[in-house]
């Protein structure tokens, strides 16, 4: 076979592929789009303990969620949607040029506020939805996800019996100090209730998500001290 | 015509072809007598569900891509045969991806890490450079589905133990009663680390080896 010919199959089959490739991502962008937006509200609403199915979760939302804002690191408020706020890149800039979306529940008159998280992982983001309660220092509940963890290992923090234990966890301890739930190696104590266990072989996702629990709520203090003190 | 499609189903799974599926299942196993795909192997067998899964996004791959290749082999270049096989297999990897994500979103969830651990697996790569480019296209799908259920089936084996030893479960389900953890019974947390994947697969090749003599005298 000629060098020519090769040069030709080697271009061709780059163009078809691309051609096949391009195609398919443009034509599926709209769902996959619809779908990521539905996983972000599931998210949402598992960070409040309410399970929402794939069918269900847009309605549920809008039910359940009645205000989404955003502040800054002072706790004011910003014009914008906060439910399209990018914590990737919000969370590169400096902290007081963030944009920190907050989401506000009304479940059957008890009042929720949830704050996404981001961190780092073993091999790439973890990410999170933390639920409070209305004296925003015992957590509600908690969902994390991630891109690229070692199933088994660090991908276990997706799992929903790593997510329950953060219920009834708190963030400030009795003197009112920040002091935010860390993943530890082993068991945690029983009662602790700054403190969860860790997952076996995932030590280094399991600190990111002590991290990241750390870093994405010390942003939102001013703004829990002004709603505790109104 | 009844009689014909008969014929051709009978040529379809003549004694040849059925040994192509067969075979990768126990003397020529890719893992356990080739020895490739080790890196998966170590990478996800910590629990059976993700095993499963990996051993049936395999199964897929393996049949398109080995099918693909074969009707294409006369006219790929040998020059860059390897450079085809790859692009063959990381298109079909990133489309069968973009579909699922777009219609059945949870199933990719659960793939997420496998998508990119499907394209490295030198097996499929494999399969296509010893098989599909020397054959038609029927015979190299059941060489790849072969290959790949070969793969599989390690792939469940080694989740089962390390998952029952290593957490206690089997599927995320608790298999070991309360009991036993009461009388001191430890989960074994080096079953949860990558080298007791080595280990389980040593063992298999060990019991395997021992039971068909001919793998060991074959020099």
């Amino acid at each position: 076979m000629t060098n020519r010919y090769v040069f030709l199959y080697a271009s061709a089959m780059v163009i078809i592929v691309a051609l096949i490739l391009s195609g398919a991502a443009t034509l599926l962008r709209p769902l996959q789009e619809r779908n990521m937006r539905i996983e972000k509200m599931q998210n949402i609403l598992s960070a409040i303990n309410i399970p929402a199915s794939r069918a269900e979760a847009e309605d549920l939302f809008n039910r359940y969620i009645q205000v989404a804002k955003i502040v800054d690191h002072q706790g004011e408020e910003i014009d914008g949607d906060a439910f399209e706020v990018e914590l990737q890149d919000e969370i590169r800039k400096e902290v007081k040029d963030r944009q920190l979306p907050v989401f506000i529940a009304d479940v059957d008159g008890e009042t929720y506020y949830i704050v996404p998280l981001r961190g780092a992982g073993l091999w790439g983001p973890i990410w999170g939805y933390v639920g409070l309660e209305a004296d925003l220092v015992t957590i509600a509940g908690a969902n994390f996800d991630h891109s690229s963890e070692t199933p088994g290992l660090g991908a276990e923090i997706a799992d929903r019996s790593f997510e329950q234990q953060f219920r009834g966890k708190k963030i400030f301890d009795e003197e009112g100090n920040f002091r935010p739930v860390r993943v530890i190696k082993g068991v945690a104590p029983p009662g602790e209730p700054h403190l969860v266990d860790g997952i076996s072989g995932g030590t280094i996702t399991s600190n990111g998500v002590t991290n990241m629990l750390r870093d994405g709520l010390e942003v939102y203090i001013s703004y829990f001290e002004k709603i505790r003190s109104s | 015509m009844s009689k014909d499609n008969n014929k051709q189903r009978e040529a379809l799974f003549s004694p040849k072809n059925k040994k192509l599926l067969t075979n990768p299942l126990g003397r020529d196993n890719p893992i356990n007598v080739q020895v490739l795909g080790i890196c998966s192997v170590l990478a996800i067998t910590v629990q059976l569900r993700t095993s499963l899964v990996m051993a049936i996004s395999v199964v897929a791959v393996m049949g398109f891509a080995n099918v693909i290749i074969s009707l294409l082999r006369k006219t790929i270049p040998p020059r860059i045969r390897i450079i085809v096989q790859l692009t063959v297999i990381a298109s079909l990897v990133i489309l069968v991806d973009q579909v699922l994500k777009a219609y059945v979103y949870d199933v990719s969830r659960q793939l997420s890490v496998f998508v990119g651990l499907i394209i490295t697996n030198c097996i499929i790569m494999g399969r296509l450079e010893g098989f599909a480019l020397n054959n038609k296209p029927w015979p190299s799908f059941l060489d790849g589905i072969g290959n790949a259920a070969g793969y599989g089936w390690v792939l469940l084996a080694v989740g089962f133990f390390r998952e029952l030893f290593g957490s206690g479960t089997l599927f995320g389900y608790q298999v070991v009663p309360d009991a036993f953890y009461r009388f001191g019974y430890e989960n074994n947390g080096f079953m949860i680390l990558p080298p007791m994947a080595l280990i389980t697969v040593g063992i298999i090749i060990w019991v395997q080896r021992h039971r068909d003599r001919s793998l060991v005298d074959i020099s």
